[in-house]
């Protein structure tokens, strides 16, 4: 599809996210509204992107895992806690917030496309 | 005779939970046909280490906090309708757990209630501090020297299902994985082999589903205008019907707020799991990479396709050292030019915390600005898309082992009451006696795990 059958959107209109932490680690889902976006996710929610992301935070690792039958996509992220749960100066210990920081990031998507927050 | 099916509710996910949220629960299993279980998830990585504290202040101390709130609404009708209650509110003290059960239990009058407790996760009482820090550490900070405050093994369903089957009304465990309360009362209404392994990893991931309470009943879920929750007030906590054939259906109690569907099961299913393919446990290494999720009724949703693969020869164990104390203070700045006040409050801190010649870690934040979202290290001035004009919230925070150094940083919040910018209001603080955490795996033969009935101690 050319660029202009195409237009921007956040994460957060095309997927909901949940974060859960061991240590110093946080995994982070992504499961797509609709089945049928998963590979807009598999071909633009990238480790390289991912990691880009929260590099601030001092992430130094991403893994993603994918389920095709969910569909959903599994992100694991090294050291982005700043310590975890026990030690983080972080208001936000558990980095439970940072789903929602996940759904920050921006894809494309066909224009096409009805978007949840236009339902 | 094999039942057909076994339903299984949770009544609470973490130590700090609703403490009604079993009442619906047990009210919907009790109309249930076949065998019923209740159980409570209240005890946190650190949460058994805050314990451990509690009891050694007082030895009859050091189980949930909660459990009489937990327990008391609901033990007569369990007990009544034939429930069973399997909790790890044992917490550093089953055994003081129990008998906090069973006083209840005479209360209400349910003298006859059979309280079993299952122990052996307790590594200091196989392993020496010395032994355990030495071992390597697979998560969390090294242990090195410092002083080893507990130290537990997260057992697995068979000593549960050994309970049940000697007729336990109500099983109190400390440490275990979570899942395994879900696959304890299965083991035992099954029959499952010890190398069963696609019926262990369904069981394990009914338990992984269930653990968390509401998480998977629309709870932890709602998003306004994205994913809406009916009566999150009154959120509905999970049921899991497991059938004989391998069967998983995760529902929620009847009357009740909340939702059960497709999306709320699969953000629950990958919570706190990594690898998709090798999630550990005590049982079996549980594979839910193919797993599917189907819609099947009004909050009902069927999870089928969880694989499992042999169980690791090692047990991971907790270990909780001391953690020195944490400090935390606020303030607030609102109204005109707020943001630049707010600023200029750090940067009298920032210029104070240098005088104080301590190499702990210092965080400053500006809520309202970026904060959760941001690192250690970012730079608080970097706030140019936020209005001056608004209410923001400044606060420090900072860690170490000297309580005195710690309570100072906090002091120069407070000072500024007098000595800051105008108009600061709102202080408050925070000094936490912290517990770090790591995890370690330790030889299973070590560890042999024991079930006691209270009545064993008369």
């Amino acid at each position: 599809m050319t660029q202009e059958h195409m237009k921007k959107v956040r994460l957060h209109d095309i997927a909901h996210a949940r974060a859960g932490d061991k240590g110093n680690r946080s995994n982070i889902s992504l499961i797509p509204y609709s089945a049928a976006t998963y590979e807009i996710l598999l071909e633009q929610v990238t480790e390289k992107r991912v990691l880009e992301l929260f590099s601030n935070k001092g992430a130094s690792k991403v893994v993603r895992y994918e389920l095709p039958n969910l569909p959903a996509l599994n992100f694991v992220i090294d050291d982005v806690l700043e310590g975890g749960v026990n030690s983080a100066l972080n208001l936000d210990q558990h980095g439970k917030t940072l789903s929602f920081l996940l759904l920050t990031l921006s894809v494309e998507v066909p224009v096409t496309m009805t978007i949840k927050n236009t339902v | 005779m094999v039942p057909s099916v076994v339903n299984i509710g949770c009544g609470a996910g973490f130590s700090g939970d609703r403490v009604d949220a079993a009442i619906p629960v047990v009210e919907t299993l009790a109309k249930r046909e076949g065998p019923k279980y209740l159980i409570f998830e209240t005890l946190a990585e650190r949460t058994l280490a805050l314990a451990q504290k509690h009891r050694r202040k007082d030895p009859t101390h050091g189980y949930s906090p909660f459990l009489e709130d937990y327990i008391r609404p609901i033990l007569k009708k369990c007990y009544e309708t034939d429930i069973k209650i399997v909790s790890n509110f044992g917490a550093a003290n089953p055994k003081g757990a129990a008998m906090k059960i069973s006083e209840i239990a005479d209360q209400i009058g349910c003298e006859n209630i059979k309280i079993a407790i299952v122990e052996g996760d307790d590594l200091l009482q196989v392993m020496s501090s010395h032994d355990i820090q030495n071992h390597p550490t697979i998560e969390g900070l090294g242990i090195d020297d410092n002083e080893v405050v507990a130290a537990n093994v997260y057992l697995g369903a068979r000593p549960i299902a050994e309970a049940l089957s000697r007729g336990a009304d109500v099983v109190v465990v400390g440490r275990c994985t979570d899942p395994a309360l879900v696959l304890g009362p299965l083991v035992k209404e099954f029959g499952w082999g010890e190398d069963d392994w696609i019926n262990l990893a369904t069981g394990t991931m009914a338990g992984h589903l269930l653990e968390c309470g509401g998480q998977v009943t629309g709870a932890y879920f709602a998003d306004p205008g994205y994913k809406d929750v009916p009566d999150l007030a009154n959120v509905g906590f999970p049921i899991a019907e497991v059938g004989n054939d391998g069967s998983l259906i995760i529902t929620k109690a009847d009357n009740t707020g909340g939702l059960v569907s497709a999306q709320t099961v699969k953000e629950q299913l990958l919570y706190e799991i990594h690898d998709p393919e090798n999630y550990f446990t005590a049982d079996v290494i549980l594979d839910i990479s193919k797993v599917r999720v189907v819609e099947v009724g009004p909050d009902r949703v069927k999870v089928s396709g969880a694989h499992g693969k042999q169980r690791p020869d090692t047990l991971k164990a907790t270990v909780s050292i001391d953690g020195g104390w944490m400090g935390e203070a606020e303030m607030s700045y609102a109204g005109p030019n707020a943001l630049k006040r707010a600023q200029l409050a750090i940067d009298v801190l920032k210029s104070r915390c240098r005088d104080i010649k301590t190499n702990n870690p210092i965080r400053f934040d500006i809520v309202g600005t970026m904060s959760v979202h941001s690192g250690d290290n970012e730079d608080t001035t970097h706030t140019h898309k936020y209005p001056d004009d608004g209410d923001y919230r400044i606060r420090i925070a900072t860690c170490g082992h000297d309580k005195e150094i710690v309570e100072r940083v906090n002091q120069e919040m407070l000072s500024l009451y007098c000595s800051g910018p105008a108009a600061g209001g709102g202080f408050r603080q925070h000094l936490t006696d912290q517990v770090q955490t790591a995890s370690i795996l330790v030889d299973r033969n070590k560890i042999v795990p024991k079930v006691h009935f209270l009545t064993d101690y008369a």
